[in-house]
Parts: C-alpha cells; sequence; structure tokens
C-alpha cells in the first residue's frame, strides 16, 4: 500500500476506536444520572467514566482525526508526495503513548479529576504527563502541516495554496498555539504538585491558563468540518464554491480570534475583574463572525449546485440537491445543529446572562450539541469521502451511510434538546447521581430519561458508522479510484494576495491579540499575595 | 468527487462582483446584528449593574480556620448598617458550612464565599446567583430575592467523589419574619 496514503488511514482508524469505547461510557453516563436501573451502579466509577470520555473526545479523538485529515490533504494537494513522513509516525506513537498513559490511571480510578482537571483537586502525575505527550505527540503533526504548506508554495510559485491546505495549515497552528495554555499549566503548576516537589498551586493562574484553551480546543474542534463545507461538500454537490476568498477570511477569522476570548469561560470566576472579563465578552462577538459568513456562503454554494441540477423557483434548488450523497446530507444537518448551537453560545458568552446557566446541564447539552452534533457528522461526512481514496476500495453502501447520519442528527436532538431544558431549570452538571425523590430534581426525571434514550440512538448510529468503515475496507480494490477532488470557486482568485496565501502575518496579529487580552489577566497573579493553596487528592489534602 | 456531473468548465458562472456584493451586504447585516447584542449588553449592564464578579480579593486558604474574615465565629449571616445582608460560608468537601441561612427578601444580599480546599461552585436554585469559588480567593456576588421559599443551593463545579451531595439551604422569608429570627439562627436556620 501507498504508504503516504497509510498514515492518514491509520491516525483515522486510531481517532474512531477510540471514539468507539468513549461513546459507550457516554451512554453509561447519561443512565447513571437518569432514574433508570443501571449496571454498575457506582458514583466513583462514574466520576472516573467521564474523566476518561472527555480526556478521549476532548483531546485524543479530534487531534487524531485532525492529523488524518491534514496527512490527507497535504498528500493529495501535493500530488501524491507528503513530506516529513518520519516526523509525522513520531508524533503518531508519541500520542498514542500518552492517551494509554493518561488512560491507565484513570481506568485505575486513581485520576478523577475530569478532563478539565482544575486544581487544587490533583490526580495521579501519570495523566497529566499523558495528556502533555498527547500535545506533544500533535506538535510533529503541525511541523508537517507547516513544511507541506511551504513545500507546495515552493512547488507552485505565484499561485495561491489550495484551500483546503490553507485550511488543515491555519487549524494546526491554531492548535498549537491553543495547547500551549494547558500544557503550562500541566507543566509549571500541576506536575510538580502531582509529583510531590511543591505543596501549593495558584488555583486562579491555573484557571485562566487553562481558559486559554478551553475555547479555542472547540475551534480546533470545528476547523476540519468548516474545511469539509468549503472544499468537500460542493464538489460533491455537483457545483462549485460560492467564494475562495469568503474561506480564507473564515479560516484567518478563527486563527486570529479564537484565543483571546477563553476569558467568557471565567465570568463568574473571582480571580478576574469585570473589565478583562468585558474586554474578552466582546472579543467573543468576533469570533461568531466567521461561522455567521461561513452559513451565507455555503448556502449559496449549495445553492448553485441545486441549480445546476435543475432545481427552480425559490426554494426548488433545495429539492433537487443530491440528499443521497453523505458529504451534502451531512453538511446540511451540521448547519441545522449549528444554528441553535450557535445561538445557545451566544448566551453562554453573554456576560451577565451567563449566570443563568453557568455550570448547569445547559453547557454539557450546548457543546454536545456543537461538538458532538455539529462537528462529528461531519468527521463521519469527511470519512465516508476520503475511505475509497485512502483504501482503494469503493464505499459500501450510500444508502446505510446517509441513515447513518440521519440517526445522528436524531439522535443528538434527542440527547440535548432535553439536557438544555434541564439546565434551565438548574440542574447542575457534572452529578454522578441526583436525589429524585426531591421534587424540584424529580421534575426533570423524564427529560433525564429521554436523553439517556437518545444516548441509545448515538451509539446504534457509531456501530452503523463502523459497519460501513469495515465492510468497505473489506471489498475488492478498484484501480480507477479517481483521486480526492477538492471544490473549485466559481471564480478561482486572479491573484496571489500575499495575506490570505500566508499565515505568518496573522500569527503575529494573534500574538498581539493576546498580550492586549491575556497579559494582564495572566500577568496580574505574579503580584497578587497569599492565593497558593495546597493541592487535595480526591479525598484528602497531598501529604508536604 | 462523487458526482461532478461534468460541471467542469463553471468558471465565471457568477461575476466575481456579485459574489462580492451579496457577501458584502451579508457581512453587514450579521455585523449589525451583532451589534446590536452587544449594545443590549453594554446597556443593561451599565443601567442595572448586570456584571460579573469585579473585585480580586486573596485569601490564604490553610489560614482560613485561624484568623481573618472567615473565622467560625463570623461565618453565616450579619446585617450590614446601610440594611443589606453579609452571609459568609466556606465551601470545603463536600459542605457549605454554615450549611442552611435565612436572608429577607427584596433585601440586598451580599454572598461572599471562599473555600477552604478545592475549586467549588455556589448556585441558588431558581436565581441567577451563580459563582465559583476557588481557594485562595474571596467570591462576593450581591443578590436580591423577590420571592420568599426554601432554595437549594447545590455545589456545581467537580469537586471530588462527593460532588453530588454537597448542598446548603438559603431560607428566604419576608423582611419582617427576618427581624424576628434572633441573629444566632439565622445562621442554622431556626432553634435547634
Amino acid at each position: 500500500m501507498d504508504r503516504n496514503r497509510l498514515l492518514p488511514l491509520v491516525h483515522l482508524w486510531a481517532s474512531f476506536l477510540t471514539f468507539l469505547p468513549a461513546i459507550g461510557l457516554g451512554v453509561w453516563q447519561m443512565l447513571m444520572r437518569s432514574p433508570l436501573p443501571t449496571p454498575i451502579d457506582d458514583p466513583n466509577v462514574y466520576y472516573a467514566s467521564v474523566t476518561a470520555h472527555g480526556s478521549i473526545m476532548a483531546y485524543v479523538f479530534p487531534t487524531l482525526f485532525a492529523m488524518g485529515f491534514g496527512y490527507a490533504i497535504a498528500n493529495s494537494s501535493r500530488g501524491g508526495v507528503l513530506s516529513g513522513r518520519m516526523l509525522a509516525w513520531i508524533g503518531f506513537y508519541v500520542l498514542i503513548a500518552g492517551t494509554v498513559m493518561a488512560l491507565v490511571p484513570v481506568a485505575l480510578g486513581c485520576s478523577s479529576v475530569l478532563y478539565t482537571f482544575y486544581p487544587t483537586l490533583v490526580g495521579s502525575p501519570w495523566y497529566y504527563l499523558g495528556v502533555v505527550l498527547v500535545i506533544l505527540g500533535s506538535f510533529f503533526w503541525i511541523a508537517v502541516m507547516v513544511i507541506n504548506m511551504r513545500a507546495w508554495k515552493r512547488d507552485n510559485p505565484g499561485q495561491m495554496v489550495p484551500l483546503a491546505l490553507f485550511g488543515i495549515t491555519a487549524c494546526a497552528l491554531l492548535w498549537g498555539w491553543t495547547a500551549l495554555g494547558a500544557a503550562s499549566e500541566i507543566l509549571f503548576q500541576i506536575l510538580p504538585v502531582a509529583f510531590g516537589w511543591r505543596h501549593t498551586i495558584d488555583a486562579g493562574l491555573a484557571r485562566t491558563l487553562f481558559s486559554l484553551t478551553l475555547h479555542a480546543i472547540v475551534y480546533f474542534w470545528l476547523f476540519p468540518a468548516y474545511i469539509a463545507y468549503y472544499t468537500l461538500m460542493p464538489q460533491a454537490a455537483g457545483g462549485r464554491l460560492y467564494s475562495d476568498t469568503m474561506g480564507r477570511i473564515a479560516f484567518i477569522l478563527f486563527l486570529v480570534f479564537s484565543l483571546p476570548v477563553g476569558l467568557h469561560h471565567l465570568f463568574m470566576d473571582p480571580e478576574h475583574g469585570s473589565g478583562f472579563k468585558f474586554v474578552q465578552a466582546m472579543l467573543t462577538f468576533m469570533v461568531v463572525l466567521p461561522t455567521l459568513l461561513t452559513i451565507f456562503t455555503i448556502t449559496a454554494s449549495l445553492e448553485i449546485a441545486g441549480r445546476l441540477r435543475g432545481g427552480k423557483g425559490l426554494f426548488g434548488w433545495i429539492r433537487a440537491l443530491p440528499w443521497d450523497e453523505p458529504m451534502v446530507l451531512a453538511v446540511a444537518l451540521s448547519l441545522l445543529l449549528l444554528g441553535p448551537g450557535g445561538f445557545g453560545g451566544l448566551i453562554n458568552m453573554s456576560f451577565a446572562m451567563n449566570a443563568m446557566i453557568h455550570n448547569t446541564s445547559w453547557v454539557t447539552a450546548h457543546f454536545h450539541l456543537i461538538f458532538g452534533g455539529a462537528v462529528v457528522i461531519m468527521y463521519f461526512a469527511i470519512a465516508y469521502e476520503l475511505w475509497p481514496r485512502l483504501t482503494r476500495r469503493p464505499l459500501i453502501s450510500k444508502p446505510i451511510a446517509c441513515r447513518q447520519l440521519w440517526l445522528w442528527f436524531w439522535g443528538i436532538l434527542i440527547v440535548t434538546v432535553p439536557w438544555h431544558i434541564a439546565g434551565l431549570m438548574g440542574q447542575p452538571r457534572r452529578y454522578a447521581i441526583f436525589d429524585y425523590s426531591d421534587p424540584s430534581e424529580a421534575r426533570m426525571a423524564p427529560l433525564v430519561i429521554i436523553s439517556a434514550a437518545g444516548g441509545f440512538i448515538l451509539f446504534f448510529s457509531v456501530l452503523l458508522f463502523f459497519f460501513v468503515l469495515v465492510r468497505s475496507n473489506l471489498a475488492p480494490r478498484s484501480e480507477v479510484m479517481p483521486p480526492v477532488r477538492y471544490s473549485l470557486a466559481i471564480n478561482p482568485p486572479p491573484t496571489v494576495l500575499p495575506l490570505l496565501n500566508g499565515l505568518g502575518f496573522w500569527n503575529l496579529i494573534l500574538f498581539a491579540l493576546l498580550l492586549i487580552s491575556y497579559g494582564y489577566p495572566i500577568g496580574q497573579f505574579f503580584f497578587l499575595r497569599g492565593q497558593d493553596s495546597p493541592g487535595y487528592s480526591l479525598t484528602r489534602e497531598l501529604s508536604r | 468527487m462523487a458526482s461532478s456531473n461534468g460541471n467542469d468548465n463553471l468558471s465565471g458562472l457568477i461575476e466575481e462582483a456579485t459574489v462580492e456584493g451579496t457577501e458584502r451586504r451579508w457581512f453587514y447585516v450579521m455585523a449589525a446584528m451583532l451589534g446590536v447584542m452587544l449594545a443590549i449588553i453594554v446597556l443593561t449592564g451599565a443601567t442595572q449593574m448586570l456584571h460579573p464578579m469585579s473585585d480580586v480579593e486573596t485569601i490564604d486558604a490553610k489560614t482560613l480556620h485561624l484568623r481573618g474574615e472567615f473565622v467560625e465565629s463570623n461565618l453565616g449571616v450579619s446585617t450590614r448598617p446601610d440594611g443589606s445582608v453579609v452571609v459568609r460560608m466556606i465551601a470545603e468537601q463536600y459542605m457549605f458550612v454554615p450549611q442552611c441561612v435565612v436572608v429577607p427578601a427584596s433585601t440586598l444580599v451580599h454572598f461572599r464565599l471562599t473555600s477552604a480546599d478545592v475549586t467549588h461552585g455556589f448556585f441558588v436554585e431558581e436565581t441567577n446567583t451563580n459563582a465559583m469559588v476557588v481557594p485562595g480567593f474571596i467570591t462576593d456576588v450581591r443578590a436580591k430575592f423577590r420571592n420568599t421559599g426554601d432554595l437549594k443551593m447545590p455545589c456545581d463545579e467537580f469537586c471530588g467523589y462527593g460532588h453530588h451531595g454537597m448542598a446548603a439551604r438559603v431560607v428566604v422569608v419576608r423582611k419582617d419574619e427576618f427581624m424576628n429570627v434572633s441573629p444566632g439562627e439565622r445562621g442554622i436556620c431556626g432553634p435547634q
């Protein structure tokens, strides 16, 4: 097998193989929270399970997916050439080693600190080291992406870098900046305490550093989905991309504005004043813009395809679209989920309004709708699109693939809509068990049960997804499989616009914005006195 | 990729000027929408004092019980000369101290909390009183309860294995009733 195709294929398989058990844990957690009878009815196991589910879903699964997608894009954009394959494999093994290292202490129950691991709660040092290795492994990928984008420019002077390659490189660089927050928190603050070299920790600084990761990581998860909106969907629908420039602008806005907004996760925190909370609330409005712009351009691209296929009238083009194409169906369903998800996000980021929903089930429901719904459904579609190119085998059964996507869509709605409502009713998040004999919690019982039922639909959908991939992998090879073709814009850019063809300048802008928005919020901790507090294991103060 | 339908020569199907014009108009509409939302936040924030917590106060979590504002005798409910009420509580694995407080309705209540161990949160049900309690810092939020009632106040940030069992109660009574509750009983919700 072509070694340049093996690399992305192994990454994508590894990504989905971590996803499968994490989904299983999620379904069990839904049952555990509900009034229904549950196997292994133990709250301590619940918190270990949430830690594993969150760590895999936040750090391992999307990272492996973005890496595999990135290698596939670099390889196909460069016509079957991929530089830095050795580096890529080293990164892969480091990441896998980190995943195992992080999950073993979680499974043993000695690191149930949840994937956000807020100090001064401190778990096993091996868990944190594992997370650092996952990040380190992914940094090899960032290097390989930058190397390949540079190589493309060298090989094709005077041309614009293809949108997909431009986007995935922006995604990699965004992840690099994003991961710095959690990595520095772990290396400089948590590990010294976890290993027993230091006794105290500044929990305010730790939360602030983590906030740098906490929001931008969401855009890192979203990025591959947006790249597919712009570069895979118009082609699959049989049309053209409405505007290539808009794709570049959206990707740049994501890179620049995803980071200096993390403080909106700390609106209800005591370690920051309302001044910088307000500054970052305003910046958060900026990061909504690329999504709103994308919705227009992608809908316009769908309309082009619909009209080319003979659709007439104001809405007739919608019916004319090829709804049996998994990529087209997934984009539409993804946008439908992104709508309510996005408006929920506007509530979360709206400064004082956050108090209404802070740390209630609304928040968990919100990110499951956005990430689990709008983003993961695109990961499925990207896999369906890439599988035939990577395996040289045709995809078995597009109808089953489409049914799988529909199941996922309804499953996500059934899981998250009641979950949002329970949050508005005041259900706190991260509870292993609720006292349903208490009248105020009994009101929420039906909602939690419906939500749990949705979890089973999602699990069934994932099994179908694996069925399609495995069956396709076992199908006979076809030698005439066309290579990945990315959508062209109706009007390809006539000249090279340096600002839309490179990311160096935008990294400088991002750095400046970070200094402005996070300089004081982080710097203040070096002048505050007396806030350092001892670390605690799950049950007691760590010994000196 | 899949079906390109032979539409390989679609360049210029729509003029670039049209593409740019429509996208620019959409940009203005979206920017205006965000502008309106931002304006609402600024206006309500300025006119109704709606904003997240503001003061940054540190405190040594190791010596809470020995000295300062959060020694045991100072916990519970107290009144200020301006008529407002102060609720002082410590959050620790897995309880709030005190476990129940009586506060008057339609009165400004300052909740002042800090943590003796790990990061906690607190949230008075059916209200917007909702904040993090981070060790080393003092959380100071203001609330005004419109209705009377016996409200649950759960911890809303994961704090360890007993997190789901950690809750206090806030009993909101009419102003005149509050005056009849002796200061000692305000911090324990009635005689025991």
